[in-house]
């Protein structure tokens, strides 16, 4: 469940507390060292986890799901574009490394800054279409369904 | 904390984001197409980089058409959710949502996001019908870089608590109030629109298990209804509130089980270890009407049982004695490859039940 801090590993950097979705990850004031507030709030979302530099932050299980025992460690890389987790199961029999790919390129520069992007037209202001549409829902230059290529009609409203 | 709050104003904004979830970010990031010279504001209560629902990371994306690989139409889901949701739907905003989902599925994977593919036809991998996998741990990063390079501004730690009215111009709203959540000060938003993309309240019905994981269900503790309040004290009218989102729970497990259910194969029994769903399913049936369950139909058109019948029959298990419901993961689990699927899976977007391992039969 909550997180928690190894203090010799926290060098109260703050990364925890700039991420914390909960806003729950704090300093504490006398010994520099993050800690978990509430843990009652603790989404168990590993986002402090991931952003910390030093590891400093572990989680664990529920007491009455996961006794101690276990352990679930990561670690996130923008640049290499991977997650790498290591699973240990509290009976020593399992101990698993699992990588996973969390973007396929370089990280955010392939969104286009629509500032520079050709601005839309009155034709295209005055269609249902959004930005980057027809041609991003088919990908090639098929036609598109809609009700009245299929002879369908809309019902308005919500009925029973 | 001090004492002595600051009231800052930010004037002159065109689009107000209130609530930069996914869907928060992505209206930035369009409204930047359509005002190129606009002022567009993001006002969120944590930090848009890990914010709402999918900052754990989403490991599906449960609404996809493929009309791209001749898989379905928009009409076909306006179809389907009709029944599943039992007719209480807006069939235009259902179509309107179908029809323009895939683009942006499709622009997600041209920003990085790893979508899966079938090796075998290379369309994206199905999970099911209308779902697709995804690595998607950093889905909402992601999608917050879209958003952080089409917005001028971002306040972070801002929570939102009431929309402004207009003083000229009747019934129209104007801005929006908070508070920064961390240092007290009071947030003023002058803006000509306001986009509410606040959470939902989605931890309304709680579990009923005890100890250390009271109430714990796999969805954001922080969703606190904003979305809903904001609106309603501005006079909008709701709509599509019927439907409630509720996240049932199996022994020993509250992580999302969509794939587990759709693509590893898994299935529910009662303590017994009985298959208990279908027995339930004549009664429902004469209370509902043939219209909106009919098994032998559903058995040979594909047509669904409505969620919340399903969830129907697995409550009336439970009150009859016979819980608590597990989720079987045996059989699934006896292949290395869906394993490492499974253990993706919720190490993506639930660690919690990793760690509690991979629900435990």
């Amino acid at each position: 469940m909550p997180t928690f801090v190894y203090m010799t590993r926290c060098d109260g950097c703050g990364y925890c507390v700039d991420i914390c979705p909960s806003d729950i990850m704090h300093i504490d004031k006398t010994t520099r060292r993050a800690y978990n507030i509430e843990p009652s709030m603790c989404w168990e979302c590993f986002s402090c986890v991931k952003a910390c530099p030093h590891h400093a932050i572990d989680v664990r299980g529920y007491a009455d799901f996961a006794p101690l025992g276990h352990s679930v460690r990561v670690h996130r890389d923008e640049e290499k574009g991977i997650i790498a987790w290591r699973i240990k199961f509290r009976n020593g029999k399992k101990d698993m490394d699992l990588v996973a790919p969390i973007t396929t390129k370089p990280w955010g520069q392939f969104i286009p800054q629509l500032r520079d992007v050709p601005a839309p037209s009155a034709e295209q202001r005055n269609s249902q279409l959004l930005y980057n549409e027809p041609k991003y829902i088919r990908m090639d230059d098929g036609g598109l369904h809609n009700l009245q290529s299929n002879g369908l009609e809309l019902k308005e409203g919500v009925y029973y | 904390m001090s004492t002595n709050y600051k009231t800052i104003v930010e004037d002159n904004i065109d689009v107000l984001v209130v609530g930069a979830g996914l869907g928060g970010t992505g209206a930035a990031f369009e409204a930047r197409y359509w005002g190129k010279d606009k002022k567009i504001v993001i006002a969120e209560k944590a930090n848009i980089d890990r914010s709402g629902a999918v900052a754990q990371g989403l490991y599906a994306i449960n609404c996809y058409m493929g009309t791209r690989f001749g898989e379905n139409n928009p009409e076909d889901h306006v179809r389907y959710a009709r029944i599943d949701l039992m007719g209480m739907v807006r069939e235009d905003l259902l179509f309107d949502m179908a029809r323009h989902v895939d683009s942006a599925v499709h622009q997600f994977e041209e920003w990085g996001l790893p979508l899966m593919r079938n090796p075998k036809t290379g369309a994206y991998q199905r999970e099911g019908r209308w779902q697709i996998m995804i690595h998607g741990e950093s889905y909402k990063p992601i999608v917050a870089e879209a958003a952080k390079k089409s917005a001028d501004k971002v306040y972070n730690r801002i929570c939102v608590t009431h929309l402004l009215m207009d003083d000229a111009k009747e019934n129209r709203v104007a801005g929006a109030v908070g508070f920064n959540v961390r240092t007290g000060n009071y947030h003023v938003f002058k803006s000509k629109t306001v986009i509410v993309g606040a959470g939902g309240a989605s931890n309304i019905f709680k579990p009923r298990s005890v100890g250390e994981g009271a109430g714990r269900v796999w969805y954001a503790p922080w969703s606190s209804g904003s979305a809903y309040a904001l609106m309603i004290e501005a006079g909008a009218k709701m709509t599509q509130m019927e439907n409630r989102i509720v996240l049932a729970r199996f022994k020993d497990g509250y992580g999302p089980v969509g794939a587990y259910f759709l693509h590893l194969k898994t299935y529910t029994q009662n303590c017994n270890g009985e298959e208990y769903e279908s027995k339930w399913f004549p009664a429902l049936e004469e209370m509902v009407g043939k219209s909106y369950l009919d098994t032998e139909a559903s058995h040979v058109s594909h047509r669904p049982i409505p969620t919340c019948l399903r969830n129907h029959a697995f409550i009336s298990e439970v009150n009859a004695g016979r819980g608590p419901i597990r989720m079987v993961t045996m059989e699934a689990f006896q292949d290395p490859h869906l394993e490492e699927i499974g253990w993706h899976n919720f190490l993506g977007m639930t660690v919690g039940q990793a760690v509690c391992g991979p629900l435990p039969t």
